[in-house]
Order: C-alpha cells, then structure tokens, then sequence
C-alpha cells in the first residue's frame, strides 16, 4: 500500500477526531461558562431576606418568597395529576387493551403532543380553563395547563417502565389465580414504580423551568403575597426571574442571576433524586 | 345451561377429596366487575391526550376563524407589517414568520452541525468512560430552563458581539439565535447519537477490516447508515426553535420586522404571544383574537414538520 | 382414577396448528412427564391445562379438557378459580422482586386472606413442604434476589404450594439450574408427589426416567405414545419414540 496516501488519511482522521473532539467540548464549555456567570452575577443577592421578601421595586428588598411558594404550588399539584392520567394512560395501552388503529391513534397523538411547541398549551389553558371553566389566572388553571403539558413525557417514559417489567413475573402472578387488576397492581406497578417516579421527576422539573405557558395562562409578574388556595392568582420563579431580567437597571439583572441559582439547585436537586432512583432499582430482575 | 353445570358440579363435589376441592372450578361467572371498572377508568385517562389535541385544534380553529372575521386572510398573508396594537393596524403575518424563520436558521446554523459532530465524537470516538461524563453533561444542558438561556444571551452573550459589532442593538437576532442554537444542540447531539449506535457493529467491522480508518467509517459508512435517524433528529431541532418562546421574548426584541440582518431586533411568533400577555388583553377583543391567530400559524407550521420527521423516518428506514 | 382427561384437543397460533388432536389423561397423585424436541408443542401443552395460554394473542383453542370432570374450556369457568387449583412453576426462577415472605403470602393474600398468624402459619408450612425452611426462615423479610438460583425456584415452588392446589404443572423447572439444586428440586418432587398430581415438561429424558411415572413423547404437536415410563423407555411401541429416547434426532 501507498505509504504517503496512507499517512495522510491518518492526518486527516487524528485532525477529524480534534474537531468532533472540540464540537463536543463546546457544549460542555458554554455550560461551564453560563454557571459561572450566573454565580458571579446572583451570589451577592442571596441571602435569607432573598428568600423570604416578596418582589419589590427596590433592589435591595427583592425577594423569591412569592414566586418559590408558587412553584412549589405548581409543582405538589401538578405532580399527582399528571402522575395518575399518565400512569393512566400508559396502563391501559400496555396491558388493558390489543393492539389496534385505535391504540395507534392514540400512540401517535401523544407522540404529536410532545411535540406542541408549550406556549400553544398556554394558548390552550387560556381558553379552556382560565375563560372555559372560569377558573380565572388561578394556580388551578396553571396547574391543570401544566398537567397537560408534561403528559406526553409521563405517558412514554411510564410506558417503557411498564414494558420492562419481565412478561415471566406477570404469569407467575396469572398462574397464581390472580385477575388482572391484582395482577396489575401488586405487581407491575410496584415493579416499574422507580423508573415511572423517575419519568415523572423529569417531567416536573421540565414543568419548573416553564414560562411562556404561565405568562399565557395569565400569572402576574409582581406578587406580593403567597396564594392560600388553588384559587389565588400566582407567580412562579421563571416568571419572576423574566420580569427582573426584563427590567433596564443592573442590580435586577443581578438578582435575575440569584434567582437562577435558586431555580437551578431546585432543577438539580429533582435531576439528582431522579438519577438516585435510577441507579438505586435498576436492574434487579 | 349454566344452571345446570353448576348442579352437575354440585352433585359431583360428593366425590374423591380432591375433587371437591377443585369442584368450583366451573361456576356461574361473576362479572369481573374490579376489573372492567378499571378499564375504563384508564380508559377515561387515554382519552385525556386525545381531548388535549381536540381542545388545542378547536380553541385555535375557532378563536381564528372569528379572527379572520375582521381580517381578511389575504392581508393576513401578504401585508408586510405587522401593528396590531397601535394605529395603524396592520396584521401581516410575515413580519413574525421571517422573524421566527431567521432565529431558526442562525440556530441550525449552530445546532446542527455542532450536535453531528458531538454525536460522531460520542458514538465514533469517545471511549465508554468519556462517554459516560459527556453525555450527563449533555442531559444537564438540555435540563435547564429556557429563561436561563435568556438571561444568559442577554447579559453575556449580547455584550460579547457588541465588541465586534458595536453598532448592534441590546436586542438582536444574532445573540438570541446563537444560544437557541445551543439550546437544541443537545437534542441533535442525542438523537443522533442513537441513531449512529444502533447501526450494526458488523457494518462498521466490514470497512475496518478493509483497512478504513475512524473518519471513513464515520463518513461512509455510519452516518449514511444513520441517515435517517440524523435527518429526523435535525428536523425535530428545527421544529424546537421555532416553538422556542422565552429565549427569543428575551434577547431578540419586540420589534415585528420583514428583515434577514441578525444584527436587527425582530419578533417571533412565540415573542409576540408572550407580549400580548403580559398586557391586560380584553377577551374578544381584536388583540385577543391575534394571540390564537399566531398560534395556530405556529402549530401548523410546527405539526407539518413534525409530519415531515416522522415521513422521513419510515421513509429512509434503514434495513439491516 | 384420573383426575385430568384431554378430549381431541387442537390449538393454533393464528393460523399455525401447534397441537393437534391430543388425547390422553393424567393420574391423580403421580407424576407425568412431558418429553420431545423444542418445539414439539409440550409446553404449550402444558399451558392449556391451567389456560395460561389466554395470555397469548392469537391462540385459538379447539376441543376439552377435564379437570375433575369439568371443561375447563366452559365459557362459566371462573379461571382465577381454575388457576389457584392448578399450581405453576416456570423454567427460570421468577419471584417477585419482593421478600421471601411477602412472596409466598402473594397468593394467599389476593385470594383473601388477610388474618398475620395464618399467613405466617401458610407462609412456614409452604417453605417447609418446598424443603426451603431452614435456610430462610431467618430472612423471611430479606428480598427474594438474595437467594441462589435454586433457592429461588424452590420458592417459586413453595409460592405455587401455598394457595394449596391440587394439580402442579411444572415447566422445565430445573434447566436453568446447576445439577446440586437440580438434584434438590427432583428430591423435592419426589416427596410432593405424595399429595399432589404433577405435570413436568422436562428436555432432560434421564430426568424422565428418574422421576415421573407417566410418560406422554410429543413430536411436532402430535402425541407420538402416552404410557407408564416404564414402557416408553424399555419397550417403546412406536419406532420414533425408540429413536428419539436412543438420541438419535433431538
């Protein structure tokens, strides 16, 4: 074989491999780069005052007290919700119903939901149920927007869980005299409930980090009280963040990145209890 | 009939011990009432998903129709400003889409060639120990919300190219449409990634054996192997920018405008909707009704291609 | 007396005929053997007797079978019922990803028994009679992972024994075991033989011999013979059991 033609395919795949190499570090880089920003800009501003003021229109009085209850708000009511219409649906595709058109409809549906860009589902939410059900701009009406937004993500990842459960631990179950619900639910549910937690923890956390819905569905940027019942207006943390991002003067700039740092170890705390369950049932069967 | 099965059963239960043990086997048949309450309960559950795409397609389609009541569609399509909230009005679509279509392609610009090369690196290159810190890496990127992005295209982003082009505005199509562009990357990075591995370990042997090496077997054999699976992922990228709301609301302006230069402020059709929101807006007004009009341009612009990934991916299904 | 007669029997998986025409009956209180090539139809055989194969989409079933005196085809049969009567053990180990204990009460406790003591009282009298007691009654609470191979299929066994049927089908129980706990889980039937009528597919024709007393040979969804053991293995009156028991095809 040629030896110079040889070397230069050689040169070329070591230079192609430092390309693909610096691509990827890219990424990893920008990540590196935006969390460090974040910290320099926010982490003067936090302190115990940051969390427990509400938004104000002086700097040093700001706070997340509003917007982290509101989020906390959205998330305890979403979560149960979602949980159940996704584990739900997931159920009755996977074991309540033969393959069919119909099934495949369904399938397809979800699968052209997850992809709705999520303002649409605040476009949604504002018709249905703010004007619809007169709900009004109410954390019920976040809520339930919210519900439906994460659903497609709950359905297809509780939908693997329960295709994972080995076929052989539900004829063990059958061949004991059990019905199907029995079957079902001591079973398959306790069985797949680790990877479905972990599908729903994601899909939540996807749930904290949304805004344009919100702002849609109508929460209010300036809140200076904590909702008391599902009824009562709300804000949430991006929100907050949006509207101290969107304001002219430095120092709200900078309890913008404060408030980023609270909204990302509350994102990085859920990733982690995801990653946990994950790594802690996986495998046992 | 079952009557007498159960009789006949009865009679036998005098038997042997073990057939009275298992006598009861044939009885009359309790509706498994648990059962079929279940089902349709989960029933009820499925039918949420479907219902959300009839309420999304209804509100839109009946909110525009009622929009195009006092507009006229040919406007709609072919006027090149777009003022619904002041005097004059004008309500032409285009102003939006070009912005939306301008953020998207500075973002493709980015993701997609960025998020191939991750991917050939992942899949081609990197051992199973780089891998696994690479790729967490990559899940936290996509993880973060999108009004971090903002903040960050803003305030470091923005400032950065004023250095270089210091007649530029605060609010820009180029900034904004860069860190959308990061936003996706690790979308395509991912989804091509899978693609690429599940091409055929013997596929990539037969070229190695021939004495390729790792760029030729990428270039020639797993990417056109992957074809498809990397086309979907691009495809789906795309569809992800131009819903992308909070980036764009953010870094890129509120300025409607029928232009290509990144350098200007522009308003996607996301921005617009957020910006009519954060107004007290008068349900049934005019104004009202153009947040629905927006919207479903921008779900059908988004569903067709979505249509168009899931096309390619059976169309291009690779056999192997 | 026979406790379980299988009238002309025809099953198909859409339109492929997997059994045709079986015909036979199974003792009470013996063990029959199942014997033939994979895919000779004896584990779906083995299926129709407790309709495990309801399970499968595409399964069509023709014909009767009897289990004390009653089809268990009948479109009254409450199958639940007809599954707890006719135990099952499967060819890998499946216990639930539960604790022993919680693993034999399983069965007891969806069929309605909710009372601590009898459970406790069900879940010692299952190990011991699975020949399991000793070597977890310590561990009751740990989970079932933890146990061997063969300690998990004697659990298995032992889950099967505690809802107290009459019939146990077992499904190659010991393939995927090492030869000690296969020789334990033989041993094992030997003694449940005593109170229980015992099906066995087995691929393993000394296993056959060792163990069972009837013995059916299955070629290609067909029973070839169906007799004491004694006669398949010495003097076999269908020239192709003799070939297959020689090892001649297989």
């Amino acid at each position: 074989m040629d030896q110079g033609k040889w070397r230069i395919r050689k040169t070329m795949d070591h230079f192609a491999k430092i390309t693909f190499l610096s691509a990827t570090l890219f990424g990893i880089a920008f990540l590196g780069v935006l969390l460090y920003q974040i910290v320099v800009d926010g982490v003067g501003w936090i302190s115990w005052d940051f969390f427990t003021n509400f938004s104000s229109r002086f700097p040093s009085k700001a706070g997340v007290a509003a917007a982290l209850i509101g989020s906390i708000w959205i998330v305890l009511l979403t979560g149960p919700i979602a949980f159940f219409l996704g584990v739900g649906t997931a159920l009755y595709l996977e074991e309540y119903t033969k393959k069919s058109w119909f099934t495949r409809f369904i399938q397809v549906n979800i699968h052209n939901l997850a992809g709705v860009p999520s303002i649409v589902y605040g476009i949604l939410g504002l018709a249905v149920f703010v004007q619809g059900l007169m709900l009004g701009q109410a954390v019920l009406a976040g809520v339930f927007t919210m519900s439906l937004l994460v659903l497609p993500i709950i359905v297809v990842s509780s939908q693997e869980a329960i295709r994972s459960v080995p076929q052989q631990m539900r004829n063990a179950s059958y061949a004991l005299g059990a019905s199907k619900w029995q079957t079902i639910s001591r079973v398959v549910i306790p069985t797949a409930l680790p990877n479905i937690l972990t599908g729903v923890i994601l899909a939540l956390s996807r749930a904290i980090g949304e805004t344009a819905p919100l702002i849609v569905v109508g929460a209010l940027t300036f809140v200076a009280f904590v909702p008391a019942s599902p009824m009562d207006p709300f804000t949430v943390l991006p929100i907050q963040i949006f509207n101290w991002t969107s304001r002219p003067q430095d120092d709200f700039r900078a309890i913008a990145a404060a408030g980023i740092m609270v909204l990302l170890v509350v994102l990085l705390t859920m990733n982690l209890l995801a990653v946990y369950l994950r790594n802690k049932y996986q495998k046992r069967y | 009939m079952n009557e007498a099965v159960l009789k006949n059963a009865r009679n036998r239960s005098t038997g042997s011990q073990s057939q009275k043990e298992i006598s009861r086997i044939v009885q009359k048949k309790r509706m498994n009432r648990e059962d079929s309450i279940v089902k349709s309960i989960l029933f009820l559950c499925a039918m949420v998903s479907v219902l959300t795409t009839i309420g999304i397609v209804a509100v839109l389609l009946v909110e525009t129709l009622s929009f195009f009541k006092d507009v006229s569609l040919f406007s709609f399509l072919t006027d090149t400003k777009w003022t619904p909230l002041f005097k004059p009005e004008h309500f032409g679509i285009l102003s939006l889409l070009s912005g939306s279509v301008l953020i998207t392609l500075g973002a493709s610009l980015v993701a997609l060639p960025l998020g191939l090369m991750t991917a050939i690196y992942l899949s081609e290159y990197a051992d199973d120990r780089v891998r696994r810190v690479i790729k967490p890496i990559l899940e936290v990127l996509a993880g973060i919300s999108t009004i971090v992005y903002g903040y960050f295209a803003l305030t470091f982003v923005t400032p950065l190219f004023r250095m270089i082009f210091p007649d530029m505005g605060v609010f820009n199509a180029l900034s904004a449409s860069i860190v959308v562009g990061i936003m996706i990357l690790p979308m395509v990075a991912s989804l091509s990634e899978d693609a690429m591995v599940s091409v055929p370990k013997s596929l990539r042997n037969g070229a190695y054996a021939l004495g390729a090496t790792r760029l030729e077997v990428a270039r020639k054999v797993v990417v056109p192997a992957a074809f498809s699976g990397i086309i979907s992922s691009f495809v789906l990228a795309i569809s992800r920018a131009i819903g992308e709301t909070m980036i764009v609301t953010i870094a890129a302006g509120a300025t409607p405008k029928l232009t290509m230069n990144p350098l200007e402020s522009v308003q996607t059709m996301t921005a617009y909707i957020v910006q009519v929101s954060l107004g007290d807006i008068q349900h049934g007004s005019i104004e009202y009704k153009t947040i629905f009009a927006v919207g479903m341009t921008l779900f059908v612009l988004t569903f067709l291609i979505n249509l168009i990934a899931q096309w390619l991916k059976r169309r291009f299904k690779e056999e192997y | 007396m026979s406790i379980i007669q299988i009238k002309n029997v025809d099953l198909y998986y859409d339109k492929h005929h997997a059994l045709k025409n079986i015909t036979g009956e199974i003792k009470e209180r013996s063990i029959t053997a199942l014997i033939g090539p994979s895919g000779c139809g004896k584990s779906t055989f083995l299926r129709t007797l407790n309709r495990m194969n309801d399970m499968i989409q595409g399964v069509h079933i023709e014909g009767e079978v009897l289990v004390a005196d009653q089809n268990i085809y009948h479109e009254d049969v409450n199958v639940e019922n007809l599954r707890k009567n006719i135990g099952m053990v499967f060819q890998q180990p499946n216990p639930f990803p539960k604790s022993i204990y919680d693993n034999i009460a399983f069965g007891t406790r969806i069929h309605g028994m909710r009372d601590r003591k009898e459970l406790d009282e069900v879940v010692e009298q299952s190990l011991r009679a699975a020949a399991l007691w000793e070597e977890v009654k310590d561990i009751l609470k740990k989970p079932a992972y933890g146990l061997s191979g063969g300690q998990q299929q004697r659990l298995c066994i032992a889950r099967a024994l505690a809802v107290n049927p009459q019939i146990l089908l077992m499904d190659e129980p010991t393939s995927a075991l090492d030869p000690i706990s296969t020789a334990k889980i033989e041993e094992l039937i030997g003694e449940l033989r005593k109170q229980y009528t015992i099906v066995i597919v087995t691929h393993n024709m000394q296993q056959a011999a060792r163990i069972s007393d009837e013995t059916a040979f299955f070629l290609q969804g067909e029973i070839i013979e169906f007799d004491t053991t004694e006669k398949i293995f010495h003097t076999p009156s269908d020239q192709r059991t003799e070939d297959y028991i020689a090892g001649r095809f297989g």
